[in-house]
């Protein structure tokens, strides 16, 4: 099934979750929050959040801002 | 030392150092890293951007040593009460903090605060409970509406984002300081040492700056620089000045004078 990650379409399982995506992207889940549908997702819940066709999820962090 | 009994207090955190340190404009994150070092800074702040999906880059807080810090994130580049809430909400989850550098622009050539979404934006924050503060014009009915929402601090602009201005109206920051009980730290506009000495002789609570470390010659002594300047000022601030006179008084006794 096809998600659009940051705004990229990207590709991924049909039993993806919040947690195998940060996984298979290596992204650790400190420090970063993660809005799957302009929902944000608790950290708690990212191992059963599952991901279907057409999702669109944001994964930010912190950077270097004044 | 004066620190044990001068502290700022924010949002029930105390802090030593009166002087707030932004993160952006380093020529590398080892730059920014040791100028916040020498800033002696203890709130920094971040920004809240998507994470870069190529991982082979670092990141800033690979850098930075997260014990010896708060972070306080921003909510730059948002034009709307309801992005900077989306943003808000977004760096909590992040940082695991509910401390919030509100800022919500009206317009990309001055940065000025649209104070009418920010007010919106503080309102629903403060009732989320974050510890908002938030980024304003040097005006002191925004700063008391800020102040009545239940905002940790205020923020007043001394000159545009950037600009190295210098607080271009301290008789305004002066007003705000003699009107809200919050802390008031100045926020944008500081070029050199001086101008941060002027902040906190005004009274101000601390004094907030980017581009005037990042973007100096040398941000090392420029973070140094910084760093005295704002103890100075505060001493300053705490000792009181003389008062102005337009003649002279002489320092020497005039008995005595050989003749």
């Amino acid at each position: 099934m096809q998600i659009t990650l940051n705004g990229e379409a990207v590709e991924t399982t049909d039993d993806s979750t919040i947690e195998t995506l940060l996984t298979q992207l290596g992204i650790g889940r400190e420090r970063v929050a993660v809005e799957l549908n302009a929902a944000i997702i608790p950290k708690t819940e990212y191992e059963n959040q599952l991901l279907s066709d057409g999702d669109k999820i944001e994964i930010v962090h912190f950077v270097g801002g004044g | 030392m004066t620190h044990t009994a001068d502290t700022l207090i924010i949002g029930g955190r105390e802090f030593t150092s009166r002087l707030m340190v932004g993160t952006g404009k380093y020529a590398s994150f080892e730059q920014t890293a040791r100028a916040l070092e020498i800033s002696g800074a203890q709130i920094i702040t971040v920004a809240v951007r998507r994470i870069n999906l190529d991982r082979s880059k670092e990141s800033l807080l690979d850098y930075i040593d997260l014990k010896k810090y708060t972070l306080l994130p921003n909510t730059a580049g948002c034009y709307t009460a309801d992005d900077a809430v989306r943003t808000c909400r977004l760096a909590r989850e992040a940082g695991m903090s509910d401390f919030v550098k509100l800022e919500v622009l009206g317009d990309e050539k001055t940065l000025f605060p649209d104070n009418e979404e920010l007010l919106k934006a503080a309102k629903i924050l403060v009732a989320e409970g974050f510890t908002v503060l938030p980024y304003c014009s040097d005006d002191v009915i925004v700063c008391k509406k800020l102040e009545d929402i239940g905002c940790a601090a205020v923020m007043p602009l001394g000159a545009p984002i950037g600009s190295g201005l210098g607080i271009r109206n301290p008789y305004n920051i002066r007003i705000i300081l003699e009107n809200v009980s919050v802390p008031v730290i100045v926020d944008a506009g500081v070029g050199s040492a001086s101008d941060a000495a002027i902040a906190m002789e005004l009274g101000c609570a601390g004094v907030l700056m980017n581009t005037a470390i990042a973007g100096a010659q040398d941000p090392i002594a420029m973070a140094e620089a910084m760093k005295l300047a704002v103890i100075a000022g505060r001493l300053s601030f705490k000792a009181g000045r003389i008062p102005r006179k337009l003649y002279a008084n002489a320092s020497s006794p005039l008995d005595g004078l050989i003749g």
